[in-house]
């Protein structure tokens, strides 16, 4: 590869990441800190809903980011040809 | 057979596992010794970070902290998982591309600074300091209460163990070794959980468990049914919790932001071989530990109840065998205040600090009931019942009545936790005198091999100071570890994202942000914690945040005063620009 568009590939993951990134803090200080009190309202069979985001929710939804993020980033490298696997 | 000979067996088995790893695994060069050469699987890497991450405190204290705690512990849950995310999105793959052993070369290099890195030196050993000390405290208790060993002999035993497996293996025996050690801690987690949760509600899946119907024929749902008892006693209810908003969102921040900027946790993602690998591996980590992590509520649900029902309103007279075996460590103690010689179980506590037996040349003086007398003043409060947070996950398997083997498990597995985050601290600190102050300050020269010789010797040192540490522990252990993350997300956090993210930091920024960051932090800390304790309550505190929480403002000060001060000096020479440049990509 001569001229790789790495600004380019910044700029793609620093969208990925802000993305990412808002979905974390709803997930986990949205829905388990702040909304917590409201989303308690409502129950999801022996559980209160913010309850549950607090402690379950939000762990399950952090795993899943991760995993999201690393195929994204596995897709990103391909395409902009940065991929270690590349070489 | 008894739980003790139980005890004796799979600890054996499992301490002699870890030696033959060690000796597997000799390490025979510093790449082996400080990053197991970078040639570690991405799933083994997370399984050894999982180890690594999953300490004494998460594994014996973290359960029966949130039984007390209810939604508060929250806190804990969230915290100590959501910071592999910012570690996956913000800093494992770019100082994997970075591509050297420790932390503080990070920020040494980057800030092109030996100033910044002798701060981030003395950071990464407070920290590594702090939490080690804890760990050979809880390799002590497992011990004592187990085995009936002297908690000395337990911490000498301990040492003796990680001494073995870090000082020869370093990062390349360590690894292996923590693979091994979440296998058995994750099993002896399990085990009893499982049990109980099909005890209490027919499911044996805790996660689900814990919001499903009791099996007693009442259809009511188990955490309604807490909720109530709670209401009854007089407690908060378990699923709302008593701190204030704020509070919890502040100490859920600097939880998270502290663990993505441990230096054991960082450096873990520098044994991989690729910077896909480094993103991957963060992702089996938190898999690993969510197991972990989405039981411990359920089990703090379960004992709560369980514990509520076994001794709230019921005659001292019919307590079962465990009460008494508790009472007599010290780590549970009833006091008749109302003479009904009924458990009155209020919020608030029943003593002043913890309980002191009265004994006469040895033997426990024993009152109308036959329970324990107690040196300890009796508070006002009308709850007559002591108990240590630390007993719910290590008695439950007793309060539920399981069999001897599954107690000893636990035994087990809480020295699995407590040696395999030990050990990876130990390896930070060797480093951090070997390679960052050594090799990098002091003799530049030095070879490989005489640097592998001061790496053995600064872990062999290391683990002498824990040990020491472990059997005479300052009396504010607890205390530090809050220091420990605050530290943590006020330093090195800020530090090293803004390095990546922010091409144009400087070194004047970023020292001034470092030093800002955690004198603000330690000195929040050190006021309410050490010096004026009677002050440590809300109305005292800024905006409502617990020394707990100031982490959270600690980083917001660190990253204010980098920017501000960064922009009065002059950009970061040409070549630091391009090496940030360069870790943005993986090739």
């Amino acid at each position: 590869m001569s001229e790789r568009d790495l600004k380019g590939y910044w700029r793609k993951n620093l969208r990925y990441l802000s993305i990412l990134l808002t979905i974390w803090f709803t997930v986990s200080y949205g829905f388990g800190i702040l909304l917590a009190p409201m989303l308690n309202e409502i129950k999801m069979g022996g559980f209160k809903l913010g309850f549950w985001c607090a402690q379950q929710g939000s762990i399950y939804a952090f795993v899943i980011i991760i995993f999201v993020y690393v195929y994204l980033m596995n897709k990103l490298d391909r395409e902009f040809g940065v991929s270690e696997e590349d070489a | 057979m008894d739980v003790q000979v139980w005890t004796y067996i799979l600890v054996g088995i499992t301490f002699a596992i870890y030696i033959g790893i060690a000796i597997w695994s000799k390490a025979g060069s510093t790449s082996e010794f400080y990053v197991a050469e970078g040639a570690v699987k991405p799933l083994t890497n997370g399984m050894a970070t999982a180890a690594d991450w999953m300490s004494a405190a998460s594994f014996l204290s973290m359960a029966g902290l949130i039984s007390f705690m209810g939604y508060d512990g929250t806190v804990y849950l969230m915290g100590w998982t959501g910071g592999y995310v910012l570690l996956a999105l913000l800093l494992a793959p770019y100082l994997r591309k970075f591509g050297k052993f420790t932390v503080p070369d990070f920020i040494g290099d980057r800030y092109y600074s030996q100033i910044a890195r002798t701060v981030a030196v003395i950071c990464a050993l407070i920290v590594s300091f702090t939490y080690v000390a804890g760990q050979m405290r809880g390799v002590g208790l497992v011990f004592s209460k187990f085995l009936e060993v002297d908690i000395f002999w337990g911490v000498i035993i301990g040492m003796a163990i990680v001494f073995f497996y870090a000082v020869l293996g370093g990062m390349k025996g360590i690894t292996y070794t923590q693979v091994a050690q979440y296998c058995v801690l994750i099993f002896a987690f399990m085990v009893p959980a499982f049990f109980i949760s099909m005890q209490l509600t027919g499911s044996p899946i805790p996660q689900i468990g814990f919001g499903s119907q009791l099996s007693d024929g009442s259809g009511m749902y188990l955490l309604d049914k807490l909720d109530q008892l709670h209401t009854e006693l007089g407690f908060a209810e378990y699923t709302s919790g008593t701190k204030s908003m704020q509070d919890v969102f502040f100490i859920t921040v600097a939880l998270m932001v502290g663990t993505a900027g441990l230096p054991h946790v960082i450096v873990r993602f520098f044994t991989v071989p690729k910077v896909k690998d480094a993103r991957v591996s963060v992702g089996y980590a938190l898999i690993f530990i969510a197991i972990l992590y989405t039981t411990a509520p359920a089990i703090a649900v379960f004992s709560r109840t369980n514990l509520i029902d076994t001794v709230s309103e019921q005659p001292y007279a019919e307590m079962p065998e465990w009460f008494h075996t508790w009472e007599e460590t010290g780590l549970l103690a009833w006091v008749d205040k109302n003479e009904d010689g009924l458990i009155n179980y209020r919020p608030g506590s029943a003593i002043d600090g913890a309980p002191d037996l009265v004994r006469l040349d040895g033997e426990i003086q024993r009152g109308e009931n036959g329970e324990p007398l107690l040196n300890n003043y009796r508070t006002d409060s009308p709850n007559e019942l002591y108990v240590d947070r630390d007993i719910m996950v290590l008695a439950n398997p007793e309060i539920a009545g399981l069999p001897n083997w599954v107690a000893a498990l636990v035994a087990a597995g809480g020295l699995a936790a407590a040696l395999s985050t030990a050990a990876g601290l130990l390896l930070v600190i060797s480093t951090a005198v070997s390679h960052d102050l050594i090799k990098k300050q002091i003799n530049k020269d030095i070879s490989d091999k005489a640097e592998l010789r001061y790496a053995r010797i600064a872990a062999a040192v290391a683990v002498v100071v824990a040990g020491y540490f472990g059997i005479n522990p300052p009396g504010f252990v607890a205390e530090v570890v809050a220091i420990a993350f605050g530290l943590a997300a006020a330093s090195f956090f800020p530090a090293i994202v803004l390095g990546i993210f922010y091409k144009r930091m400087n070194r004047e920024g970023a020292v001034a942000g470092m030093v800002a960051g955690l004198l603000f932090t330690l000195a929040y800390i050190v006021f309410f914690k050490i010096l004026y304790p009677e002050y440590n309550t809300p109305d005292y505190w800024w905006f409502g945040i617990s020394p707990e929480g100031i982490g959270t403002l600690g980083m917001i000060v660190n990253l204010a005063v980098s920017l501000a001060v960064g922009m009065i000096y002059p950009d970061p020479p040409e070549e630091v620009q391009e090496m940030v440049e360069s870790i943005r990509y993986p090739r």
